[in-house]
């Protein structure tokens, strides 16, 4: 399906068969369900939202504190607290600007079964555009990242959601706590995989030595924000290299420059996540931004700018 | 449409010392609800601190928006080094707020730093004479505005300055709750350990209370569910868009 209608053509990026009329996108579990940024921007002119992480069944998340706040960056361990899919479809995503922008679910389950059948369910809704998998969540204990950190378990993961997803392009939304990303970007892509997004946070933790207590109910959370910019952008390089699959850019990005350096190692898109924290308008102001930066460089498509990283 | 928006710092005092800052911006055009509050970040932050800072509405005036913060941690640090004609970026007004009717009684029971909801509630109430104030503080009374809650208000303060105090003023505030109970709603507002004490008192006799939490906040519309609060169902909910001001029986301290 086309969201590119009366949309800058200079902007507009193709993932395969997801059209998105700019590559900006916003990040899970940073964007909430999309509604709560409403009286800040159209959340229409987003290329697209990826929204907060649905479960078959609603979950309750971790104890707090969840979040701490650290050097140009944040460390989180929400525990994947979600409404479920069921009140999701019911109750957020007819109110979601659909037919204008891509609606992108992101999943997460426990077993591979549970993936599928998330899948099934999600493929019916014409609203969504696409399916991203979370094999890559350092918060959980079942599923998450275990699922992320094992090429096979990604493969299977990936294959079932595939299966499932009938023709919803399948998006694999990748974990940098691993030896070699590269290793899990190929098996995703054998598996079937449509697209990979990357990266997701960071395994860290945060202590207070006043209390002798972790910063965390969870001792253990998630890094982003513009800390790991380097760290992302050096995975969706090497990522790029190594796969054939469209990349999502993911990881610290809060400035329309940022945008433009993924682009250039070549993603196709990005997401923005911790910076809708900064200013809850960051993503429509970089939006709003882009293509006086395109004119700017002298950028007039994207194919003379990405992946055109001179090394 | 909520927008952000970039106000200048109109004036900027300390009372008894550097930690204790009153903020007055350019007057947005809201209309708000005591209780709510706002999220400011200022425009010269770069990346780091990273996260905006939420803060109770002192008051809104078509004069100016008065914030007052004491100084606690490395964002409040840097707020206070600003300067008039400096710019911060506010949005607001955020959450629930207290809900009060005007022409009955009330009890409000602030710690510290919890007194700040409660200056512009006092000055706009119809009937200030209507309004019971109890205020316990740690520090000199000079470091809190104290003094801008109406005369006609029937207001009380208490310094604890020792554990003793501390215990004295718990026994003080359970006479009280349980004397108020009957007669109309409480509201209070404080540090955590003292609204904790306060929303037992408040189970205890089955007393009309509203409390005002104090949490650590990312995003301050509801999207990062960092700030959460226990219900009674033990669920997680959202401070920031469904608090800060709750029932005390809604929620679990």
């Amino acid at each position: 399906m086309s969201r590119t209608n009366s949309t800058n053509p200079i902007t507009t990026v193709s993932l395969g068969k997801l059209c998105l009329k700019n590559p900006i996108l916003t990040a899970s579990g940073t964007f909430g369900y999309g509604l709560e940024f409403a009286p800040y921007g159209d959340l229409s002119a987003l290329g697209g939202i990826v929204v907060k992480g649905l479960s078959l069944k609603p979950r309750k998340g971790n104890p707090v504190p969840r979040i701490v706040e650290t050097p140009c960056g944040m460390l989180n361990a929400i525990g994947l607290q979600n409404i479920g899919v069921e009140k999701f479809l019911a109750h957020k995503l007819p109110k979601l600007p659909w037919k204008e922008t891509a609606i992108i679910a992101n999943l997460y389950a426990q077993t591979k079964e549970e993936f599928a059948r998330l899948a099934e369910i999600l493929a019916q809704e014409e609203g969504i555009a696409a399916l991203e998998v979370n094999i890559s969540c350092p918060n959980v204990k079942e599923g998450g990242v275990l699922f992320g950190q094992d090429p096979d378990m990604a493969a299977q993961v990936t294959e079932a959601v595939k299966k499932s997803a009938c023709n919803k392009p399948v998006i694999v939304k990748l974990s940098p706590n691993v030896t070699d990303i590269k290793v899990i970007a190929r098996a995703v892509e054998k598996a079937g995989a449509d697209i990979l997004s990357l990266i997701n946070t960071l395994s860290g933790m945060a202590v207070n030595i006043y209390t002798q207590k972790p910063m965390l109910a969870n001792v253990i959370g998630g890094l982003s924000g513009p800390a790991i910019k380097p760290v992302a952008l050096k995975m969706v390089y090497e990522v790029v290299n190594c796969t054939d699959l469209p990349v999502i850019g993911i990881g610290g990005i809060s400035t329309v420059e940022d945008v433009l350096e993924f682009i250039l190692v070549g993603a196709t898109a990005i997401q923005i996540g911790t910076a809708n924290f900064m200013r809850p308008d960051k993503a429509f102001q970089i939006v709003e931004e882009l293509p006086r930066k395109l004119a700017q460089l002298n950028i007039g498509s994207w194919s003379e700018w990405r992946g055109k990283l001179k090394v | 449409m909520n927008h952000c928006l970039d106000l200048k710092i109109k004036h900027i005092d300390f009372s008894c010392s550097q930690d204790f800052c009153h903020l007055y911006l350019e007057p947005p055009d809201w209309q708000f609800t005591p209780g709510q509050f706002v999220m400011l970040r200022p425009t010269a932050w770069g990346k780091d601190p990273l996260w905006p800072r939420p803060f109770s509405i002192c008051e809104l005036t078509s004069d100016y928006l008065h914030i007052f913060f004491q100084v606690v941690g490395r964002g409040t640090e840097l707020l206070s080094y600003l300067t008039k004609g400096d710019r911060i970026t506010v949005w607001g007004p955020l959450g629930k707020g207290f809900s009060i009717d005007q022409n009955k009684p009330l009890l409000i029971i602030a710690g510290g730093m919890g007194l700040a909801p409660f200056i512009g509630l006092t000055r706009t109430h119809k009937r200030p004479e209507l309004i019971n104030f109890l205020f316990g503080h740690r520090l000199n009374i000079s470091c809190y505005p104290f003094d801008l809650i109406p005369e006609q208000v029937k207001k009380e303060h208490k310094q604890q300055e020792s554990e003793q105090d501390l215990k004295y003023f718990e026994q003080y505030l359970r006479l009280r709750i349980q004397d108020f109970a009957s007669k109309g709603t409480i509201l209070a507002c404080g540090p955590y350990p003292f609204l904790k004490v306060v929303h037992r008192f408040a189970l205890e006799f089955h007393a009309r209370v509203q409390v005002s939490l104090e949490n650590k906040m990312a995003c301050g519309i509801g999207a990062c569910l960092g700030c959460v609060t226990k219900n009674k169902n033990d669920d997680y909910i959202q401070t920031c868009t469904l608090g800060p001001v709750f029932w005390a029986d809604e929620i679990k301290i």
